[in-house]
């Protein structure tokens, strides 16, 4: 193993993993009904975690030895057989290094944000519990040093998740959006699981570093690197939702939005990004696998910008963002396997994992603003809200710099990370096409949604008079990530050394991000060109967004339907699992109720039978001995008379009967005859 | 002193003892059967123990006078019957105390 740099934060990372899980421990067995001691103890482990990670980085870059980090690993097994070891261990390298400070981050902010959304809810302190599971599922998913741990954490990941999603389980929207999400990721899961049992029996081992030697010495053949990659590609469309798997995201907004949050920026839908990005020795050995990876990353991209440009929803607006932007890093991380002479090796995984990293603070950031924000008006409906700006100017703000991050205008974080995609696009047309519309298409829904929530007339008075500002519980996390969300692209910035040049290095390629003039200009212009149109359209009104509606009428009816992809999967999938579910159900209770109940019928029939024997034959021949005894008796029983004269009678004949036979030899007589 | 045979036994003057016995008897069997008296009938049952009496002492004079066997015997009889005289008697009164009448005939519960 790559045992070189040794410090006490290094060898004891796991703990950054480990505390969240304590104080979930702590919180469900001991302190459940101290709700404020509760918070406070899921607050306290997430925040040291917080401060490890950023010693854990600063380690990492002191460790770096000009631009080449020796990975650390500790591991001991779990399972140990002759030909292979299970390990339970850690394993940190620049990314997951860089993971650690994005989830702990995110994480921090959401809880104390959530000290105020929360507040008086009953299951408070179940809520701080799951929360505190969840990271720990992400960070043990970051730390894992093979992809069998990877696979443990990640279902854990997505069991906190369905507790989460589902968190108000009352509401039954909300608990059929957690069963929506466990179900739908479970699909890609067992991709996943099957690329892991292939891998095994193909490789036959499943630590990182192992796997990849094999991979790059060439003794295995290509298609089963496609296959296994394919596989395991599966997994991360379930958990990142890419299409087709990406149904459950836009219903996970059903629960209680720092959670949401929580998903979208740092846990669950990273992991599979994450896992692409670990696993990306296996891409770049197959193009094949990466090409799969990149046009899905770039269907995706463009088919949930278009379904954001028309929601309503201010949630699901930012659901379908984020599906797009998932999409992006997908693409790019795609794009780093299939090699181009227009970039450098490397870009695309630099673009991907870089853009995870910016996305999380930006899209966190989005998400507790929309959550101020229906905190305040109580509605998700953007078309009920309108001149917020006055009422709540720290949310508004924050969600501005959110908006302009995630438009990608220079020197907001997502203009370095975006623009770093599009680089990655170069020498493919349709990739750099498309997107830079997504770019485009991009900017236009977030200032759509800027402009309807917070500035021009309130729609809806009665909602905008009780709109107030939210607690600073609420608002100091969203300031903290407007920081975040202005400054984290800087990392990455052309020029900048020192950070990006190895914590996003892949393949010993140290990656020095250049500026890319052509790309920057016309990505620029290209969000500028979206804000405009908002701006006309949403702030101004001198383009009425209903007569753009009544001209494309067809396609507005099936983007703000979503394309009916879930009505598809409805008819396709769900009405014939009913109907076989129904038929299955008919046969039961036809066929083998039926015989049942048959069998029963005849044991019925035949107990007739038997009752019939028993009552007339059996007991008839008892009750026939007994009715003969009585007749018989019958006759005798007259000579109890009970007159004392009739007995003397008889006594006296007895007697006298007796006496004639003794005395005149009648009795010889009589036994003569009979020969005695 | 050899047995006396059946003609030597029935002699005439035996005989009369004999008769009487049988006549006492059959009065006293004829009483038993008839009567419905309670105490009448015990005292009809004395009348048939005094005739076996008479017959036991008759026999014991007649057939072998030198012992005394027979008349030991019938005053054996004499006590047995006073004894038993008293049980008639306390059932008598048991019956009377029942059905305030010492009618034998109403005494017929042990009937089927």
């Amino acid at each position: 193993m790559h045992e070189t740099a040794h410090s006490f934060i290094l060898d004891n990372a796991y703990w950054i993993a480990l505390l969240p899980l304590i104080s979930s421990a702590i919180i469900l067995f001991f302190t459940r009904w101290r709700e404020p001691l509760s918070a406070g103890i899921s607050i306290t482990a997430i925040v040291l975690g917080w401060v490890a990670s950023i010693w854990v980085m600063i380690e990492v870059l002191i460790n770096s030895h000009g631009g080449h980090f020796q990975y650390i690993e500790r591991a001991f097994d779990i399972v140990s057989f002759e030909t292979m070891h299970l390990q339970l261990g850690f394993v940190i390298d620049p990314v997951a290094a860089m993971m650690l400070i994005v989830v702990t981050t995110v994480s921090s902010c959401v809880q104390i944000y959530s000290l105020g959304y929360m507040h008086g809810d009953p299951r408070f302190s179940r809520y701080y519990a799951y929360l505190s599971l969840f990271t720990f599922s992400m960070l043990g998913l970051v730390l894992a040093n093979n992809f069998f741990l990877i696979f443990i954490f990640w279902e854990l990941v997505g069991l906190t998740s369905y507790l989460l999603i589902g968190f108000w389980f009352e509401k039954k929207s909300a608990s059929d959006a957690g069963k929506k999400a466990f179900i739908t990721t479970k699909v890609g899961d067992l991709g996943f699981l099957l690329g892991l049992m292939l891998m095994f029996a193909w490789i036959g081992t499943f630590d990182y570093d192992e796997v990849f030697a094999a991979v790059k010495s060439g003794q295995i053949e290509t298609w089963k690197l496609t296959t296994i990659g394919i596989c395991i590609f599966c997994g991360a469309v379930g958990k990142s939702a890419q299409f087709p798997l990406h149904v459950w995201l836009p219903d996970a907004m059903e629960g209680p939005t720092p959670v949401s949050a929580l998903i979208h920026a740092a846990t669950m839908v990273a992991a599979g990004v994450y896992l692409v990005a670990k696993a990306m020795p296996l891409y770049t050995a197959s193009t094949t696998a990466a090409a799969v990876v990149a046009y899905i990353g770039l269907f995706t991209s463009f088919f949930a910008a278009s379904i954001a440009l028309v929601q309503n929803d201010i949630k699901r607006v930012l659901a379908f963002s984020t599906l797009s932007q998932l999409g992006y890093m997908i693409m790019a991380l795609g794009l780093n396997g299939i090699l181009s002479e227009h970039v450098e090796p490397g870009t695309g995984y630099a673009a991907g994992t870089f853009h995870l990293m910016t996305h999380a603070f930006f899209k966190a950031l989005l998400f507790l603003g929309a959550g101020s924000v229906i905190h305040a008006v109580h509605t998700n409906d953007i078309q009920l809200m309108g001149g917020l700006y006055g009422k709540m100017k720290k949310t508004a703000s924050t969600f501005f710099i959110a908006c302009l991050a995630i438009a990608g205008i220079f020197p907001f974080a997502g203009f370095f990370s975006k623009d770093e995609i599009i680089v990655a696009t170069m020498g493919h047309p349709v990739f750099q096409t498309v997107a830079s519309l997504v770019a485009f298409m991009t900017a236009f829904y977030m200032f759509r949604l800027y402009f309807l929530t917070f500035t021009g007339e309130p729609r809806d008075e009665e909602k905008y008079h009780h709109a107030h500002e939210s607690p600073n519980s609420m608002t100091y996390p969203l300031m903290f990530l407007a920081v975040l969300a202005f400054g984290a692209g800087w990392f990455g910035a052309p020029g900048v050394k020192g950070f990006s040049n190895y914590i996003f290095e892949y393949g010993g390629h140290a990656h020095t991000p250049s500026a890319h003039w052509s790309v920057i200009i016309i990505s620029t212009v290209l969000a500028l060109c979206g804000i405009g149109l908002a701006y006309l359209m949403y702030y101004k009104k001198s383009i009425s967004p209903d007569t753009v509606v009544e001209k494309v009428k067809p396609i507005y009816t099936l983007l703000y339907n979503k394309y009916y992809i879930d009505e598809l999967y409805d008819f396709i999938l769900i009405q014939p699992t009913y109907r076989l579910g129904r038929f299955l159900w008919s046969f039961d209770a036809n066929v083998v109720d039926g015989l049942v109940n048959l069998q029963a019928t005849i044991t019925y029939w035949l107990s007739d039978v038997k009752h019939w024997i028993d009552k007339n034959i059996v007991d008839g021949t008892v009750n026939g001995f007994g009715l003969f005894c009585d007749a018989a008796s019958g006759a005798f029983r007259k000579m109890q008379s009970g007159r004392l004269a009739h007995y003397l009678l008889a006594v006296v004949f007895g007697m006298i009967l007796i006496i004639l036979l003794a005395s005149s030899n009648l009795l010889n007589w009589t036994l003569a005859k009979v020969g005695l | 002193m050899s047995d006396p045979t059946m003609s030597q036994l029935l002699n005439a003057e035996m005989l009369r003892y004999l008769w009487l016995a049988a006549a006492l008897f059959g009065i006293g069997l004829f009483g038993i059967l008839t009567r419905r008296n309670a105490i009448a009938i015990l005292m009809s049952l004395e009348l048939m123990f005094n005739a076996v009496n008479i017959n036991l002492v008759a026999f014991n004079r007649f057939t072998s006078p030198s012992t005394f066997a027979g008349q030991i015997f019938a005053i054996f009889v004499v006590v047995i019957a006073a004894a038993e005289a008293t049980v008639g008697l306390a059932i008598v009164i048991l019956i009377y105390r029942n059905w305030r009448s010492i009618d034998a005939d109403r005494v017929n519960l042990l009937k089927w």
